[in-house]
């Protein structure tokens, strides 16, 4: 593939007598906005946790831009986590006892940025995404849609190259949820960078290039399947 | 949806053309399927028979869809009482997907398959859609969602249908590994398992 | 209809609240048990504390009940009597307990633990000892006690179960030696000396300095889980709870918990109890069987640990609202009010400072309620100070670097965790060094200086004189055949009385003491300028012996002998001497035991040899021995063990302690490590839990890549900036108390700074010691496992 950015082979992983994922394999194209699909215990979180170099699979291959990134220690993977990765949760799981603009800053100043560049950037970000009003609150003080959009800020802020979204939509009403979703598209576009967007609501999903599905750990491309068949 | 209501709302707020109607009806109401030009004419005739619209002019050239309209004050009162009154929910769907589905069940095949392949195209449309909202004005938003919101139903009711039946299926063929073993049972769904399953 | 007010109700609510204490699953059951375990150790460690006293009493009865050594007039010998001879030694520092024993008759007094008494020659051991006979390490005692063993001693007849102690039949004691008695039985009424005035001070101080942070660990372990209990109670509203019904939960659960603690505080002690014989603290040991709660005191702590647990929720709800979506708590730290904080201590001190100058070592009553609530106050002061001024010295503080922006925003969301887990750490740092203080003074007041040189010899060898002044030197030659002795003076004395009249009454004469000794040996004694084998001195009168005036020359010194005289021992005078009128008066020294000398010194060829070969009473040796090598003083014990077993081999030591003091400083070092580990343990659950209820944000920051070394540093820094504070706080406190107190026993006031220094790094210690335990897990944390949120 061209623009192929973070290729999956044959990925399995076993949580005890479970296994999560049982020969997976995608792969996600720079830039292009992907959806992960399937029924809750699929495996699709575990998929993106492998994609993302947080978890290790047992057996399988992940490159990322032609490195192989299932041979990387700990240390080499949490650096490239910290330098081309972005991520957002469900829940948002921003540091309770940080303010709004300390946590957006946060992944910056883990990249060594000093604070006040770190902290101008992130107002930036928080602007962008439309909640530069939350700026020195705490999280536990702001509303859930709100919560979701400084989580976006923090994902997009170093300039990922690729952003990890686990049912970022999962906890919000319809409009804030889409409005969640067109900010961050739009970031995403923007900044070139490539989503990996877990989420069961087809509604979230068409906000995706293109759509797989994960069932029982494998992983189902109806894309790629009518692809190969007219090759 | 009810075209020939469509048709008096839209000759309330000005008499149209026949053509008119049809153009303004498919850009604002049905994209995808334009109307047949004789549903139109049909729908026209039984509005006139009913009284509820008059011609009021005719371009030259013949043809109804040539003759201009015009609503009548029962039109109105018939607009007005429809638009009051909620819409039937639909507990009975009448598309393909349902008699698809069943038609699995009875087979037995899996309906996973008809799910993903439903799904793919379904999404194709919905990012479609989604597309056109995010350029669109306030109408096209409220359009596309509409759809978004129907399609996304449509396929969360084929996930959960997909899933009790391959449940079904399994349970049914569980049970029917034990009845080999046993004399024939009179429950007919176990018949017509066996049936479906060679 | 189910009731839904009045005491019914109340039940309901309580036991729905108790049942609430397990819910929630897995995560549930180990919020609930690591309280239970919280609980149980501090309920554990209550229970060993009130046992003390059956424990004190137990041991006391058993030494009473062997106890052999009297004053008294001893019993006319018969068929029901018995000889006992005391042959205590020492191997390593571990003292050796030893009796020898000889019926007069067929049906002598058997000591408590034995069913009879040995034979001639053979042994019963206690089973401590009898290990270490047995093992490598004490092959050099078992050269020196060769006899077969026959017996071993029962649990009745020993002080604790890793006392050594012997009892050896023999058949050739001397019933007129010193140490040798008659008894009819064996046990004397004790007559409870009791401790003196300032002692006793001491000791309630370290009891209420021990109990304490003990307390406090066990309500901090009430508290575990608390958001999650929040979470449960805005639940419990949602389903249509009022405010006073969600409380009576919070109730019933704290209710459920510290029953629950109680059980395992008892399971944990019943289990320790059981090890409790394998454990010698500084030579105090005991029996399982001793270690029985009072039961008055332990209804006491049945009942006070839930009534405070109950109290303590009640307390700590008091100042939150429970709201059915959720508990507000949320924008940030509760704003806490300095003014009742400071009134806790100032009324401690109130409480102690009318006792001022009250007490010294003989007399002055205090009031055993009024110390130690004084006491306690302060210290639960420096507790309640605790969280105050953490929060108020992190307010202000912002930026830095990210681990450190991390801890302190930690810390300024949320003071009170943290500081909570360190208040144990402050106030036994306070209490130890109250503690010491007034320790130090004591310690120093109730030690006299023996005068002992050890330059000058190191092993002190006293024994009884068989064979006069032959024996003496025979001994000497043997000592210093010993490997690894470098010198030995050997010297042996006896009372003489001076100018004897005949008749009289040997206590109303002027006695003095005459030495008889080699020219070396005399020379450790006083400042000679020639010696002959032939000379005799007189040791004049001056500092080092308290002015204590020799006899003149020309005197004559009449000498006095035991007898048995129908049954009892009587003193006759056997010998007089003259001194010579040439004897030359010499400036005398201190002996390298730190003896005075006084009286006449003596060579052996001054004597007149009848009175030589008599010569009774005890000889004494200083060896000077190589250093560096222990074998040595075993190898001397057994010499002097073959020479007569009642001899007594002694090593230097400066200073000299009352017994009660020793026990007294034994039982304070063992109270005060138990209490430091539980306190480190209570700090590492805390740990452990913070890190399980933030499991979540720990995931998100793991995502974003954050680095092992960072979220490390956060941890120690959230650690150590409390645990500063509370240092701080403890010094001021501590030295305070110690103050105090030291005016109390009117002593002045000194600072040690070593023990504050000591104190300090030992909490440091443990405070290190719980960061780096609790980082394994945050580690495990930061792997796969514990991103599972699903």
């Amino acid at each position: 593939m061209s623009n192929a950015l973070l290729v999956a082979t044959d990925l399995r992983k076993s949580y005890g007598p479970t296994a999560a994922l049982a020969g997976a394999s995608v792969t996600v194209r720079a830039g292009e906005i992907l959806a992960v699909m399937g029924p809750s215990g699929s495996g699709k979180s575990t998929l993106l946790h492998c994609l993302a170099g947080i978890v290790r699979p047992d057996s399988g291959r992940i490159t990322y831009a032609d490195r192989d990134l299932t041979g990387m220690s700990d240390v080499e993977r949490s650096a490239l986590r910290r330098s081309d990765f972005g991520f957002i949760f469900q829940f948002g799981q921003l540091i309770p006892e940080l303010t709004c603009l300390e946590n957006v800053a946060l992944p910056l100043r883990l990249a060594g940025v000093r604070r006040r560049e770190a902290e101008r950037r992130a107002r930036a970000w928080l602007a962008q995404l439309e909640v530069e009003d939350v700026a020195n609150k705490l999280p536990g003080t702001i509303s859930g849609g709100q919560g979701q959009r400084v989580a976006v800020a923090r994902s997009l802020v170093t300039g990922p190259r690729v952003v990890f979204a686990d049912e970022p939509t999962g906890a919000l009403d319809s409009l804030n949820g889409e409005k969640v979703m067109v900010l961050l598209t739009q970031a995403a576009r923007e900044t070139g960078a490539a989503v990996v967007l877990v989420t069961h609501e087809p509604r979230v999903a068409a906000y995706a290039d293109r759509e797989i599905v994960v069932r029982d750990g494998v992983v189902h491309d109806r894309l790629a399947q009518a692809l190969e068949r007219a090759a | 949806m009810s075209v020939a209501h469509t048709f008096l709302g839209l000759l309330e707020s000005q008499p149209r053309h026949g053509y008119d109607l049809k153009r303004t009806y498919d850009e604002a109401f049905s994209p995808e399927r334009p109307l047949a030009y004789g549903q139109v004419y049909a729908t026209l005739a039984r509005l006139l028979k009913n009284g509820l619209i008059v011609v009021d002019g005719v371009e030259p050239g013949g043809g109804p869809e040539r003759k201009r309209y015009a609503i009548t004050e029962a039109g109105i009162a018939d607009v007005q009482a429809w638009l009051a009154q909620p819409e039937r929910p639909e507990p009975y769907l009448q598309n393909v997907l349902y008699t698809k589905v069943v038609l699995a069940l009875l087979t037995g095949r899996s309906a996973t398959e008809i799910l993903d392949v439903q799904r793919t195209e379904h999404l194709r449309l919905m990012r479609e859609l989604t597309r056109r909202k995010s350029s669109g004005d306030l109408t096209d938003q409220l359009i596309c969602d509409h759809a978004l919101f129907h399609l996304e139903a449509d396929l969360r009711w084929l996930e959960l249908t997909a899933v009790r039946i391959d449940d079904l299926r399994d349970r049914l063929q569980r049970s029917v590994a034990r009845d080999d073993h046993r004399p024939a049972s009179p429950r007919s769904a176990t018949r017509s398992t066996r049936r479906a399953n060679p | 209809m189910t009731p839904q007010v009045g005491p019914r109700a109340w039940v309901r609510e309580l036991a729905l609240g108790a049942r609430m204490a397990l819910a929630g699953g897995p995560s549930g059951w180990l919020r609930a048990g690591l309280t239970a375990l919280g609980v149980g150790l501090g309920v554990a460690l209550l229970l060993f504390a009130v046992s003390v006293p059956h424990a004190a009493a137990a041991r006391q009865e058993r030494t009473a009940a062997r106890d052999d050594l009297s004053f008294e007039a001893p019993p006319p010998r018969s068929d029901t009597t018995i000889l006992v001879g005391t042959a205590d030694t020492h191997f390593r520092d571990k003292p050796v307990r030893g009796r020898l024993l000889q019926p007069d008759g067929a049906h002598p007094p058997v000591p408590p633990g034995l069913s009879e008494v040995p034979r001639p020659g053979e042994m019963a051991v206690s089973p401590a000892l009898a290990r270490l006979l047995a093992s490598p390490e004490g092959a050099l005692l078992r050269e020196r006690l060769d006899y077969p063993i026959v017996a071993t001693i029962g649990d009745e007849g020993l002080a604790g179960p890793a006392e050594l102690a012997f009892y050896l039949g023999a058949d050739d004691l001397d019933e007129t030696g010193d140490l040798v008695t008659r008894r009819a039985s064996f046990g004397e009424p004790r007559v409870d000396r009791g401790l003196d005035p300032v002692l006793s001070l001491l000791v309630v101080v370290m009891v209420v300095v021990m109990l304490v942070p003990v307390a406090l660990f066990v309500a901090a372990a009430i508290r575990f889980g608390g958001e999650a209990r929040d979470r449960r109670l805005a639940g419990v509203r949602l389903l249509g709870a009022d405010a006073r019904m969600a409380r009576r939960i919070a109730a019933g659960e704290a209710l459920g918990s510290s029953v629950l603690g109680l059980v395992v505080g008892g399971v944990i002690f019943l289990v320790a109890r059981s090890f409790v014989d394998r454990v010698e603290l500084f030579r105090l040991s005991l029996f399982p069987s001793d270690v029985r709660p009072d039961p008055v005191l332990a209804l006491l702590l049945v009942v006070a640990v839930p009534v405070a647990s109950v109290a303590v929720t009640m307390l700590s709800l008091r100042t939150v609202v429970i709201e059915p979506l959720a508990v507000t708590r949320r924008g940030g730290d509760v704003r806490r009010r300095l003014w009742w904080r400071l009134l806790l201590p100032v009324l401690g001190v109130a409480l102690l400072v009318p006792m001022l100058g009250s007490l010294s070592q003989s007399g002055g009553e205090f009031s055993v309620t009024q110390v130690s609530m004084g006491l306690a106050l302060v210290l639960v002061g420096v507790a309640a100070l605790l969280p105050w001024a953490v929060q108020a010295a992190v307010r202000r503080l912002r930026g830095g670097p990210v681990a450190w922006q991390l801890a302190i925003r930690r810390l300024q969301l949320d003071s009170s965790t943290s500081a909570r887990a360190v208040m144990g750490i402050a106030v036994a740092v306070a209490g130890a060094i109250g503690l010491q203080t007034l320790f130090s003074s004591v310690e120093a007041n109730h030690t006299m200086r023996t005068g002992a040189d050890p330059d000058r010899a190191e092993v002190f060898i006293s024994l009884p004189v068989e064979d006069g002044w032959a024996g003496v030197a025979r001994f000497d030659r043997a000592a210093a055949a010993v490997p690894g002795v470098l010198t030995v003076h050997s010297r042996a004395s006896q009372s003489a009385v001076v100018d004897p009249v005949p008749g009289a009454d040997p206590g109303d004469m002027v006695h003095t003491l005459v030495t008889v000794g080699p020219c070396d040996t005399l020379r450790q004694l006083a400042e000679l300028d020639s010696c002959a084998d032939g000379s005799l001195f007189l040791v004049a009168a001056d500092e080092q012996n308290h002015f204590i005036a020799p006899p003149e020359p020309g005197a004559t010194l009449g000498f006095l002998a035991p007898r048995i005289d129908a049954g009892e021992v009587v003193l006759e005078l056997v010998d007089e001497w003259t001194i010579p009128t040439t004897a030359r008066t010499v400036a005398g020294r201190l002996a390298p035991n730190g003896e005075p000398t006084t009286g006449v010194l003596a060579t052996p060829a001054a004597v007149p040899d009848d009175l030589l070969a008599t010569w009774p009473g005890w000889s004494m040796s200083y060896v000077d021995i190589e250093a560096g090598d222990p074998d040595v003083v075993e190898r001397l014990r057994t010499l002097v063990w073959d020479t007569v077993p009642a001899g007594s081999v002694s090593l230097t030591s400066p200073t000299a302690w009352t017994d009660e003091f020793a026990t007294v400083r034994r039982g304070l070092l063992a109270g005060a490590t138990v209490t430091l580990v539980m306190i480190g343990v209570s700090l590492l659950v805390g740990v452990l839990e913070q890190l399980r209820e933030r499991r979540r944000v720990l995931a998100s920051l793991v995502a974003f890549g954050t680095r092992r070394r960072t979220l490390a540093w956060s941890i120690v820094w959230q650690t150590v900036v409390p645990v500063a504070l509370g240092l701080v706080l403890a010094v001021v406190a501590g030295l305070t108390v110690g103050a105090v107190l030291l005016k109390i026993v009117n002593e002045p006031v000194t600072v040690d700074w070593s023990v504050i220094a000591l104190v300090s790094g030992l909490a440091a210690l443990v405070v290190l010691a719980v960061t780096a335990l609790s980082l394994p897990p945050l580690f495990r944390f930061m792997r796969a496992d514990g991103l599972r949120t699903e």
